[in-house]
């Protein structure tokens, strides 16, 4: 009986603690700050992954050699300090967000993503889509801390990507002049 | 019997009336400037983005068609050629060319996108006639090969060199040209194939006078960093293709020497005498010639009349 009763309490209080650990790992209410110890290891970017593989992004090195506002920049981290950004939002606290997806358009340039500027009103007129976000990002930091910049150093070709550029197994034959034909 | 109007002052009347209708013309062609379809778009091209990847060439090899490049896209090697003491330039196996530059004090080479800049009003276009170019309110400059007879006289008129001829269908004449994607693209108000395969955002496409305010915004809040001038705005009287660049452009290419009024301007006054040439002086110096012979005609007609007397 007592072993039973135990066992029973036992249960309940992993419960109890399990769904305390999940409700930990779903919340994603409004005031709720990103803390570095929150950041995952690694990060998959392959959202748009289609003439190159997506990226194995080692987000705990970066963490070591950047601030979280360098690249997350006003979403967390410490607070803006651009110029133009402190006109509106010197007080502006942290976002909800910290993915880029949730604020640079995946379909940038469709009729949507431009209809945004028909409104008159609008400041940010000027806000890349998510692949313009992400490789300005990391490209501009690695061209100044000489990271990797070429293409393939990131992320490798896909096989459709192979065929664009003509190149892999879709490489032309090679002409003993070069050049190309015709002028 | 004296005639009332010397042969002099025939010729005199005749010149004052052509200068008039010159001077005319001139001043009804500046007020008629066509100030292109107000929801034209174009492309802003950000040289300070631009890392020289080609994927912009690839993609327009693929969504155009066109033939297999001789070496691949992703072979940096290109950057080097020269060809006629010249970079690379646009032809028929290729609508659009990226060119390195290495300007000095620059601490990494900047890269320049070529392709037909898609002009508010098209030399090319005025210059053809058999009107094989139109101009889409969608901004894009297309091009029609059933009409087209091969004369090439738009490769010259092109102030930015661009169209080019297919030389190896000289019997069926075809211009090679970039056509702004219009008919796989534009027209469904999608960017065309470079705009979407540039990972840099080099290359922002809107309505172009949006992407004026979008360049003067960036040259505004980067203090120094852009050159304070839309290469475009106004040139050749308006591109649809724009560019931003942190150096002066003639170090990037650039002609800056091309006039800041459509090329249009510059022929137009000419062109406008022409159908008057043709159709008032042929009458003219007819009524110049028979007021001259007036007085022989009439000498002979008298003399007649005396014989028959």
């Amino acid at each position: 009986m007592r072993t039973e009763l135990l066992t029973r309490k036992k249960i309940a209080h992993t419960a109890m603690a399990m769904a305390m650990v999940g409700g930990v790992l779903l919340w994603t209410g409004p005031s709720r700050a990103m803390d570095a110890a929150d950041a995952p290891e690694t990060v998959e970017i392959d959202s748009l992954a289609k003439l190159y593989t997506g990226v194995h992004f080692d987000h705990a090195m970066h963490t070591e050699i950047a601030s979280c506002g360098q690249c997350h920049h006003h979403t967390t981290g410490d607070k803006v300090t651009d110029p133009n950004c402190v006109r509106c939002h010197a007080k502006s606290g942290e976002a909800d967000t910290v993915a880029c997806r949730d604020c640079h358009s995946r379909e940038r340039f469709s009729k949507e993503d431009l209809s945004r500027l028909d409104n008159p009103q609008l400041y940010h007129i000027d806000k890349p889509g998510l692949k313009g976000a992400y490789h300005l990002n990391c490209v501009e930091c690695h061209q100044k801390m000489g990271g990797p910049t070429g293409c393939q150093d990131c992320h490798g070709m896909t096989a459709a990507g192979e065929q664009m550029f003509h190149t892999g197994g879709h490489a032309p034959a090679a002409t003993p002049t070069g050049g190309h034909s015709g002028h | 019997m004296k005639s009332t109007v010397s042969r002099r002052n025939f010729i005199k009347g005749g010149l004052a009336g052509t200068v008039a209708a010159t001077v005319l013309k001139e001043n009804t062609s500046q007020a008629a400037s066509f100030e292109g379809y107000p929801e034209g778009m174009g492309v802003l091209v950000d040289l300070t983005r631009c890392v020289g990847c080609r994927s912009c060439e690839a993609a327009c090899n693929q969504e155009q068609k066109l033939p297999q490049p001789a070496k691949p896209f992703n072979d940096f090697s290109v950057f080097d050629e020269i060809e006629h003491g010249q970079k690379r330039r646009t032809d028929e196996t290729r609508y659009t060319v990226v060119n390195r530059y290495d300007v000095p004090g620059q601490d990494h080479p900047l890269f320049r996108k070529i392709q037909c800049n898609h002009c508010q009003e098209p030399a090319c276009l005025t210059s053809c006639f058999v009107n094989a170019y139109t101009k889409t309110p969608e901004g894009a400059v297309i091009y029609n090969a059933k009409v087209c007879v091969g004369c090439r006289t738009c490769m010259i008129a092109c102030p930015f060199y661009i169209p080019t001829f297919k030389y190896s269908s000289a019997f069926n004449p075809r211009i090679m040209k970039c056509v702004f994607c219009y008919d796989t693209r534009l027209k469904d108000g999608k960017p065309p194939a470079c705009v979407e395969a540039c990972p840099q955002e080099a290359l922002t496409f809107g309505k172009r006078s949006e992407l004026i305010k979008i360049g003067q915004q960036r040259i505004r809040e980067t203090s120094g960093k852009y050159e304070d001038h839309i290469y475009g705005e106004h040139e050749v009287g308006g591109t649809a293709w724009m560019y931003l660049s942190s150096v002066p452009f003639d170090k990037v290419g650039f002609d800056t020497h091309v006039p800041k009024e459509p090329i249009l301007n510059l022929v137009k006054d000419f062109l406008g005498i022409v159908p008057m040439v043709l159709t008032i002086w042929p009458a003219l110096f007819a009524g110049f010639h028979l007021l001259a012979t007036r007085k022989d005609w009439l000498k002979g007609k008298t003399e007649d009349d005396h014989e028959e007397e």
